[in-house]
């Protein structure tokens, strides 16, 4: 257990620690400084590479969830339709297929296009495109689940009470799967903003994203000012995980406080009664 | 006592408020539920009653809309309706599950159905209002489905259901859900609201107790079709088959032969005595039959019962039988007694404890006769 957890954590504090070594070798402590931070926000590569990073995240992590939504509809919802199981085979392959074949095949569809009709470039599309495509399959997974467990005469009970079928969607299936939509895009989010395999076939000459990049200079020789970013991202994402769990917590120990009270409420009527 | 019956239904008018007729659904195959004709009486609690997979469910589910019928149709006041989606149907139904909205509160959740009506506000909430005295949840019109206990969930999907004023009102297995401490008192203020708001209701249950209590009319199902329709206590006293006989309550079943067969009596042979039967049947001599024999209408006694403990002379030195107590279970309200014939057969008789120690204790192993009434018996021929 705690060999595991050293096993897991240590690199990562040793990271962060040297990212304040104010020494050029990465290995030899040379005293605290914040330098390397400067030194990034100096650096238009890092710079650009972290706006489109986040950009293509944003957006491939909207994407996936919309076309992951209409999948998992059409998975769970009918049942039986003509090409049912090469659909599912489909939207799961992305989960199967190792990332290099993805990127391999992505690249060489667009590079297909491109000499067909010019377009498109390799850069945001084309990394866009890629990590949706994968990130799609993730999302349609974590919302197939949850309409798996919804109950399905909650849609029955809106459509008895007078729903058209798109207001079944809106005012009840939509608010059910909320919970599921949100950790979907945050998934494909984070998928997309640390995918190095695929992103490396699709990027182009003026656009690459920060693993990438982070990628590239730890290659030619550790360099501080990859820990610096690399601190920076561990920071960003533990503060995101850590709020996002702290709040899931609350919401499940308040429901169940809420629902043992009414329990307790519903024997004191009974026993009265 | 059917004649009489549907002679009251026409003084009320609306007969048939809703008709089913020759109403089929199959999945692959399989009719779930196989040419089904009823009528139901405007205001009418009308109960489906059946083991699991007789297709009571798909039958509500049709009236819901859920389900399209393969064949036959249904009609609401004269209206065909099975083509109808949900939406446009003036029927709500109470799903076993309740189906609150989880993220709505108690007074969204009944609003739900009038804000789909397109209802002023105003008057959204004074209908809500009504619906939460009805129920007496009015304290709790702001919690959510979660904070409320079970009789206060399945209360709120009864609200949410009458706040439409629906024409119909479908009840899919409303105490299910319920422990079993709760059922019985939930049992009456159900049927004490649907007979308040005077709303003609379809109920589905498997528990014949739920359904005797709670039902003007009872259908019992099996296999997709009806066995028998009638009240509570028709389908009780008179059963039609020895399915109904068996699925309502405890029962005695004879086996044996018609040896007379006279237009006001029969007397029916078997192995363990002769039944006096006090009232024809439709069947010819030499015939094999079932009897039927509810445990409260058996007798039991030391003695041999006099002619005058009986109901006419003419049954003296029938319906009774020698045997020795084999078990006594104290229930309480009642006894049990099982009765081990001197045939071999062991009959289930009850004897209540209205005083105490109103009559001797019969004790295990203790001989007796066991006797009843030849208007007690229900002759079954098929
Ligand atoms: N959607 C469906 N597809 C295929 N078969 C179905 C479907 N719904 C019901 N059936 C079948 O129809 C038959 C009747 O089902 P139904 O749900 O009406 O039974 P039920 O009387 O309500 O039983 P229970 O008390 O278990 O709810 C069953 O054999 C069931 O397997
Ligand atoms: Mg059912």
């Amino acid at each position: 257990m705690i060999a595991g957890y050293i096993f897991l954590y240590l690199p990562i504090v040793t990271l962060i620690v040297f990212s304040f070594n104010d020494s050029k070798m990465v290995t030899l402590w040379g005293g605290f400084t914040f330098k390397w931070y400067g030194v990034i926000a100096h650096d238009t590569e890092v710079l650009d590479a972290f706006k489109l990073s986040l950009k293509v995240a944003l957006m491939s992590a909207t994407a996936s969830v919309l076309l992951g939504t209409l999948a998992a509809f059409a998975m769970v919802r009918y049942k039986s339709f003509w090409g049912r199981t090469a659909f599912s085979a489909h939207i799961n392959a992305p989960l199967v297929v190792p990332e290099v074949i993805t990127g391999l095949s992505l690249l060489l569809f667009f590079v297909f296009c491109e000499r067909l009709f010019g377009w498109p470039d390799r850069g945001i599309l084309t990394i866009w495109a890629g990590h949706t495509s994968v990130g799609m399959a993730y999302a349609a997974v974590v919302i197939q689940s949850r309409l798996l467990e919804m109950d399905k005469s909650l849609e029955e009970a809106a459509m008895d009470l007078g729903c058209k079928p798109f207001q079944v969607f809106t005012l009840v299936t939509l608010p059910m799967i909320a919970q599921s939509l949100l950790a979907a895009w945050l998934l494909t989010f984070t998928l997309s903003l640390d995918d190095v395999v695929a992103t490396a076939f699709l990027s182009g000459p003026g656009s690459t994203t920060l693993p990438i990049v982070i990628l590239s200079r730890a290659r030619l020789g550790l360099d501080p000012t990859v820990n610096a970013i690399a601190t920076i991202t561990v920071a960003v994402v533990s503060v995101g995980v850590f709020a996002g769990s702290l709040w899931l917590n609350r919401q499940e120990t308040r429901r169940a406080a809420e629902q043992a009270a009414a329990y307790r409420e519903g024997m004191q009527h009974a026993v009265a009664a | 006592m059917q004649q009489k019956h549907q002679g009251a239904a026409d003084l009320t008018g609306d007969a048939s408020f809703v008709r089913i007729d020759q109403l089929t659904k199959r999945f692959d195959e399989v009719a779930a539920v196989d040419d089904v004709s009823i009528d139901i009486r405007k205001g009418d609690i009308f109960a489906l009653l059946g083991s699991s997979g007789c297709g009571k469910s798909t039958l509500l589910r049709m009236l819901a809309g859920f389900e399209t019928p393969t064949a036959g149709g249904i009609f609401l006041e004269g209206v065909e309706i099975s083509q109808l989606p949900p939406y446009e149907r003036p029927i709500n139904m109470m799903f076993q599950s309740y189906a609150l909205f989880p993220h709505l509160t108690v007074f969204e959740n009944i609003a739900f159905g009038l804000k789909r009506d397109k209802m002023p506000k105003d008057q959204i909430a004074e209908r809500v209002e009504a619906m939460l005295n009805i129920v007496q949840l009015k304290p709790y019109a702001k919690r959510k489905p979660h904070q409320l206990s079970g009789g206060q969930q399945q209360r709120v999907a009864l609200a949410r259901c009458l706040a439409k004023s629906p024409k119909l009102l479908l009840l899919d297995e409303p105490l299910g859900a319920l422990d079993r401490k709760l059922r019985e008192q939930t049992q009456f203020e159900l049927h004490n609201i649907i007979k308040k708001v005077g709303v003609t209701c379809v109920l589905v249950t498997h528990d014949q107790e739920e359904a005797i209590t709670m039902a003007d009319r009872i259908a019992v199902m099996s296999n997709g079709r009806f066995l028998q329709v009638g009240q509570p206590h028709e389908i009780y006293e008179t059963p039609n088959c020895l399915f109904v006989a068996g699925f309502i309550g405890d029962v005695n079943l004879f086996k044996g032969t018609v040896e007379v067969d006279e237009p006001d009596h029969v007397v029916i042979g078997t192995p363990e005595c002769r039944h006096f039967v006090s009232h024809g049947i439709t069947g010819t001599l030499d015939m094999q039959v079932s009897i039927a024999l509810r445990p409260e209408k058996i007798c039991l006694q030391e003695h041999e019962p006099t002619i005058e403990q009986r109901e006419s002379a003419q049954e003296h030195g029938y319906n009774c039988a020698r045997g020795m107590i084999d078990a006594v279970a104290y229930f309480g309200k009642f006894t049990l007694f099982h009765v081990k014939l001197d045939s071999g057969m062991v009959i289930k008789a009850t004897r209540e404890n209205a005083a105490r120690h109103e009559e001797t204790q019969l004790v295990r192993g203790q001989r007796v006769y066991a006797w009843w009434d030849g208007s007690d018996v229900v002759v079954l021929t098929n």
